[in-house]
């Protein structure tokens, strides 16, 4: 079953009164309840890509469809900076995107996974930006979207701490499964987190490589495998060194 | 220390710098012996004999509920039009030189004119004093609608919160420090203005007072009816303004 749809033939912009063609004819499916990494490199438009998707973005040629039950698609969003409002405590900014009453049940059971409980009813700038990041994480997840888009949301962490919520992430995934569009720089961890990788080439963006990782979830957590897996793609796939 | 204590001697300076004026007062009249500088004392007489006449809560009364009107309407509608100026580059770039020529039009003018098309009408006075503080506001929080976090504003987006949820939870507490700050000045300007539109147009309230005892070079009176304004524009902030800010910012480190 169809989790998201993309078609989009062109999406050009301004840039000091010269246009620049950030997309073009680019065409994704991802499957309900599939993990997919985007690989490119810097300012080919990925971020671009995801606010179009997020519907913050509407100026371009093209279609984008996500498979959602009743009314408009939900869509949680892990931006590249945590975007956490600093006037509300971190409970206050995941019950915030709820449109009914918050499940208080949901919200307690999540801030465990991702270990925060005892700062729930801090504000986000008495924390660590690792735990900024999880608070985002949680928020996102916590509404059960449609669609699941992560814009590099361990980037600037230092790797300890990428690592930790690396792998609170993929344990949250794994009892919640939604359909995910994650970006990424790192192949590594992209390998580890992902069903399949989507490499892409700088601006116009398109798809130069869909490849699938047939690592089994269990044995993702094993540093041989998915180092095995990224030389194995690197010399199956040498076009791919010039997009990282 | 108990706490009691703790506040007194942080007040301590406050309280000194008030009673050193008041000496200074003191000090002058009784060397002047002039009836235009009475001494504290017969202020504060006359101020008593004030209160308790009924003369004094009529008239603050009246001024009060002008400057509640006026500076309600004034808020509500400046702070509609920056946030829309301030969020809208054609809309401020169309009607930013009738802010420029508002600003600069002399508060008496305003008055004036208010009064002679509509008449010595209460909406007359309240309308003026609303003209003259309402470019104010609007440049006030157009300013803060101008430095609106765009990335808040995605969030709110991206996670369809709507447009009610957006302002009151993402919006507002970004201007809030734009609205205490038009809100501040104004209180200042407002009641300033509101005294004059009394003075020229009014059968009651303070400025209408204000201009009695000066033509009846009545300075005590005038002074006592001065310092129960300013008390009451002082319990405002004290009371209202400060724990609001004191909430507002109760997140901030």
């Amino acid at each position: 079953m169809s989790g998201l749809l993309i078609d989009i033939q062109d999406k050009t912009y301004s840039v000091a009164g010269h246009r620049h063609q950030a997309i073009a004819n680019l065409q994704l499916h991802v499957k309900r309840d599939e993990f997919v990494c985007l690989v490119g490199p810097s300012g080919c438009g990925k971020t671009t890509l995801l606010n179009m998707i997020a519907g913050l973005d509407s100026h371009y040629h093209g279609k984008i469809s996500i498979n959602h039950s009743q009314g408009l698609p939900t869509i949680g969003y892990v931006f590249q900076n945590p975007r956490l409002l600093p006037w509300f405590t971190v409970r206050r900014n995941i019950e915030l995107v709820f449109a009914e009453p918050p499940p208080s049940a949901l919200i307690d059971s999540l801030l465990a996974t991702m270990q925060l409980n005892d700062v729930q009813h801090s504000y986000p700038e008495r924390l660590s930006l690792g735990m900024q990041r999880r608070v985002a994480i949680i928020r996102a997840f916590a509404i059960n979207p449609d669609l699941l888009l992560m814009d590099e949301p361990f980037v600037s962490l230092d790797a300890p701490s990428a690592r930790q919520i690396r792998s609170l992430l993929y344990e949250l995934w794994q009892q919640r499964p939604h359909t995910v569009l994650f970006i990424s720089h790192d192949l590594r961890e992209a390998i580890a987190l992902a069903d399949r990788l989507i490499f892409l080439s700088a601006a116009p963006m398109q798809i130069v490589a869909d490849i699938p990782v047939n690592i089994a979830r269990q044995e993702r957590h094993d540093k041989t495998k998915i180092e095995a897996f990224h030389q194995q793609l690197l010399i199956g796939h040498p076009a791919i060194n010039n997009y990282l | 220390m108990t706490p009691s204590q703790s506040t007194v001697y942080r007040q301590l300076p406050a309280i000194l710098s008030l009673l050193l004026l008041l000496g200074l007062w003191q000090g002058l009249a009784m060397i002047l012996h002039n009836p235009t500088l009475p001494a504290p004392a017969q202020v504060g007489q006359v101020f008593w004999q004030a209160v308790v006449s009924g003369e004094l809560p009529y008239h603050l009364g009246a001024t009060l509920t002008r400057l509640v009107f006026s500076f309600t309407i004034a808020m509500l509608l400046g702070g509609a039009i920056g946030i829309w100026l301030g969020r809208n580059r054609a809309a401020d770039a169309f009607f930013d030189n009738w802010l420029v020529i508002f600003l600069n039009v002399p508060a008496l003018v305003t008055i004036i004119l208010c009064y002679v098309w509509f008449g010595l009408e209460e909406w007359a006075a309240i309308l003026a004093v609303v003209i003259n503080k309402l470019p104010n506001v609007i440049v006030t929080i157009r300013e803060g609608a101008r430095t609106l976090n765009k990335d808040f504003l995605e969030m709110a987006q991206s996670y369809r919160l709507g447009k009610i949820k957006t302002f009151r939870y993402v919006i507002w507490p970004q201007l809030h420090p734009f609205v205490m700050s038009a809100t501040r000045s104004g209180l200042a300007l407002i009641w300033k203005i509101i005294l004059v539109v009394e003075l020229l147009g009014r059968s009651n309230g303070m400025g209408y007072q204000l201009h009695l005892f000066f033509q009846l070079f009545d300075v005590a009176s005038l002074l006592a009816y001065t310092f129960a304004f300013v008390a009451v524009i002082q319990l405002i902030e004290l009371w209202l303004l400060k724990p609001l800010d004191r909430k507002a910012a109760r997140w901030k480190r």
